[in-house]
């Protein structure tokens, strides 16, 4: 599954505007950029993949005990994630890396997480509303369509003044699509006309299985079955993931309801480091992406409006600054005690928490006795 | 003072009070806006404070539970009404993977103020998935917080206690018990909310049990008086936490326990109550811990459940069994 004649494309793989009936609507969102807006796009794409590349070389030298790529959907999660506003909360699933370092996540708390050191732990409201990631498929979609009913509830989306109104963002994917949380999201989203937008990364692969298997039609007509209005968008195009879901946030919090964005994109790389994609899919496949990348198309419109070379060598040594930064900082980061077991499981006190916590700090003070 | 009302009236009036005293209380579920819920439990809410404050939802436990969690993530005090004991499963994933574990996500920066209301247990001659006892699934899970009151008094409090609750608790109601009038004291709870309860003294064999339970172990106490067996009744109330002291000191007197429920006994609460007493209450026994359950079956067709389900014969046939050591 591939590109239809309902995909949104603003910019073409050769790095050109693409004028057409689909793209005359949001043309318009592009062209209020400035050009520093454009290279703030492609910096963020361009840092991450080198963040994502230093990381998958962590996991390989064992500080990381697994990895989650994002390499190829920069585009997808860079222009949509610009789209939002600091008020909108995004909820993402688990590869959405970028999006946590533009809303202020320090990337290294993304790596604790496949250090084994926590569970996510930031507090979304000190990270601009940005949410914890969820492994278990689909989830968060139902997380976000119940915050987003609470925006309702509080008046906080459709107040007629745009600055202030706030809408959700769920991230999710192809594989969750089949996953009955999600479609039980779409139903409560119509129902309640919530202030959000359905992001799906269709990347086309749910680890070994390819869409598909998930679906027989196009996915952004789930989106339309529900009663959801829905488009279909290049993934990989940045300018079009910005503008499509600029619009979309925008109808969403004005209180016209629910929209979803299908954008199509590749996971160019494993689904985790402990995959090995050559076992089920094909070259001919990975390169008819590859001459889709969202980054080099969009280097090659940049410098076509005049960015300068200074701008590009600029953002390849901050890329490898934050390399470098997270490769130090790894190895630093300490193994909580064991007593922060006990600590979070509940918000009130709790006496078995307490027993226990009791029971290991005995346990551990035995050896130090004994010795 | 006290008045006299239904446990369904009780857990009404309980949700009322609650949503008084905090706007961001709000209630969900299936049929419970008009309806009142299957069991008229919230009969009146909506009309008193209105659709955006008892949501009529979509027919979808998972979705129910996870909207929950959203709406307590912006700030909200959601109770979730599950229609069934056997319908909250499609639900389950959601509870256990999400709503148990988003404050240790969070590592402390995220309360989850939910309640899930569940009917549950057998007694009502129901059809399938209408009768079941499904607590151990949940007690078993870090997280939650199991109540299950057996009195409109309890049902009144304890309501309202798990809504100020800042962790997520599971609420079970014993649905046989909905339409069973008692006294309710609005001034006081009178008893912590995670403690169990000494409701009946005695001295020579304790009873322990929850829910619909704890009326049959009192008719058995009854019973057995008249034979001239003194029992002592303990009812749980919380089922996670467990509060042990009054079950070992009970336990400590007697000598003898047996802990009766409806669910099936295999991996079950009255385990976790049988070993805990083995283990703090040792020296003190004159007899093993016995268990009187529902059989490790699927709930029966309900001309078979007076037989599945736990009785005062079979409750004190385990007495005798246990005197007999």
């Amino acid at each position: 599954m591939s590109y239809t004649a309902a995909t949104v494309q603003l910019l073409s793989p050769e790095g050109t505007l693409v004028h057409s009936d689909a793209s005359e609507q949001y043309l318009p969102y592009v062209d209020k950029l400035s050009d520093d807006a454009l290279q703030e796009f492609h910096r963020h794409m361009v840092v991450m993949r080198r963040f994502d590349i230093e990381a998958a070389n962590l996991q390989r030298q064992g500080q990381l005990a697994l990895w989650v790529p994002s390499h190829g959907q920069e585009a997808a999660q860079v222009g949509s994630a610009r789209a939002a506003k600091p008020q909108d909360h995004l909820f993402p699933s688990y590869r959405e890396h970028v999006i946590a370092l533009m809303r202020g996540v320090d990337p290294i708390t993304i790596l604790s997480m496949f250090r084994g050191l926590s569970h996510g732990g930031w507090d979304p409201k000190e990270h601009d509303n940005f949410h914890l990631y969820t492994l278990v498929i689909g989830s968060q979609t139902l997380h976000g369509t119940g915050y987003a009913m609470g925006l309702n509830l509080d008046g906080l989306s459709g107040t007629g003044d745009p600055e202030k109104d706030a809408a959700v963002m769920v991230y999710f994917g192809d594989g969750s699509t089949s996953q009955g949380d999600v479609s039980e999201a779409m139903v409560f989203a119509a129902s309640y006309q919530t202030p959000q937008v359905f992001f799906l990364q269709n990347n086309h692969w749910a680890i070994s299985v390819p869409v598909s298997r998930q679906s027989r039609t196009p996915l952004y007509l789930r989106g339309e079955g529900f009663g959801i209005p829905s488009v279909q968008i290049d993934g990989n195009d940045v300018l079009a993931s910005f503008a499509v879901t600029q619009a979309n946030l925008d109808a969403a919090r004005s209180g016209a309801g629910p929209r979803f964005i299908e954008a199509l994109t590749y996971r160019m790389g494993a689904h985790t480091t402990s995959d090995d994609p050559s076992k089920y899919r094909d070259n001919s496949e990975l390169e008819f992406w590859a001459q889709r990348d969202p980054i080099t198309r969009f280097d090659t419109y940049l410098r076509a409006r005049g960015a300068s070379q200074a701008f590009f060598d600029e953002i390849a040594v901050e890329g490898d600054d934050l390399a470098a930064d997270i490769r130090k900082r790894i190895t630093e980061l300490p193994v909580p005690a064991t007593s922060t077991l006990f600590d979070h499981v509940y918000s009130d006190p709790h006496p078995v928490m307490d027993e226990q916590r009791q029971a290991l700090a005995d346990f551990e003070a035995s050896f130090e006795e004994g010795n | 003072m006290t008045e006299t009302m239904t446990m369904a009236k009780a857990l009404n009036e309980g949700l009322r009070a609650a949503m008084r005293s905090n706007s961001r209380v709000l209630l969900m579920g299936e049929d419970i806006g008009p309806l009142g819920g299957v069991f008229r439990v919230t009969e009146g809410l909506q009309a008193e404070f209105g659709d955006k404050r008892v949501l009529d939802t979509p027919l979808a436990e998972s979705g129910i539970v996870g909207t929950a969690i959203g709406l307590a993530m912006g700030g909200f005090r959601p109770v979730c009404e599950i229609q069934f004991d056997g319908f909250i499963f499609p639900g389950f994933d959601q509870i256990t993977s999400q709503l148990a574990k988003l404050t240790a996500r969070h590592e402390g920066t995220l309360t989850m103020p939910v309640v899930i209301r569940v009917p549950y247990g057998g007694h009502i001659g129901a059809v399938e998935h209408h009768q079941e006892s499904p607590e151990a699934y949940f007690a078993h899970s870090a997280g939650l917080r199991l109540l299950s009151p057996a009195t409109p008094h309890d049902a009144y409090w304890m309501i309202q206690e798990a809504i100020a609750s800042n962790d997520p608790v599971m609420f079970f109601e014993p649905k046989s018990r909905y339409w069973q009038k008692g006294e309710v004291d609005r001034e006081s709870a009178g008893i912590a909310t995670h403690s169990s309860r000494v409701v009946r003294e005695g001295t020579e064999v304790t009873l322990v049990g929850h829910g619909a339970i704890v009326s049959m172990l009192l008719q058995a106490a009854e019973l057995a008086a008249e034979e001239g067996t003194s029992i002592e009744v303990v009812d749980l109330r919380s089922l996670s936490p467990i509060d042990y002291d009054p079950i070992v000191a009970s336990a400590q007197k007697t000598g003898r326990v047996v802990v009766v429920q409806e669910a099936p006994g295999n991996v079950s609460v009255g385990s976790e109550v049988a070993a805990t007493v083995a283990e703090r209450a040792f020296y003190s026994l004159e007899a093993p811990v016995l268990r009187v359950s529902g059989y490790d079956t699927p709930f029966p067709p309900a001309k078979l459940e007076s037989v599945y389900l736990p009785s005062v014969d079979r409750i004190l046939d385990a007495v005798d069994r246990a005197l007999a050591y």
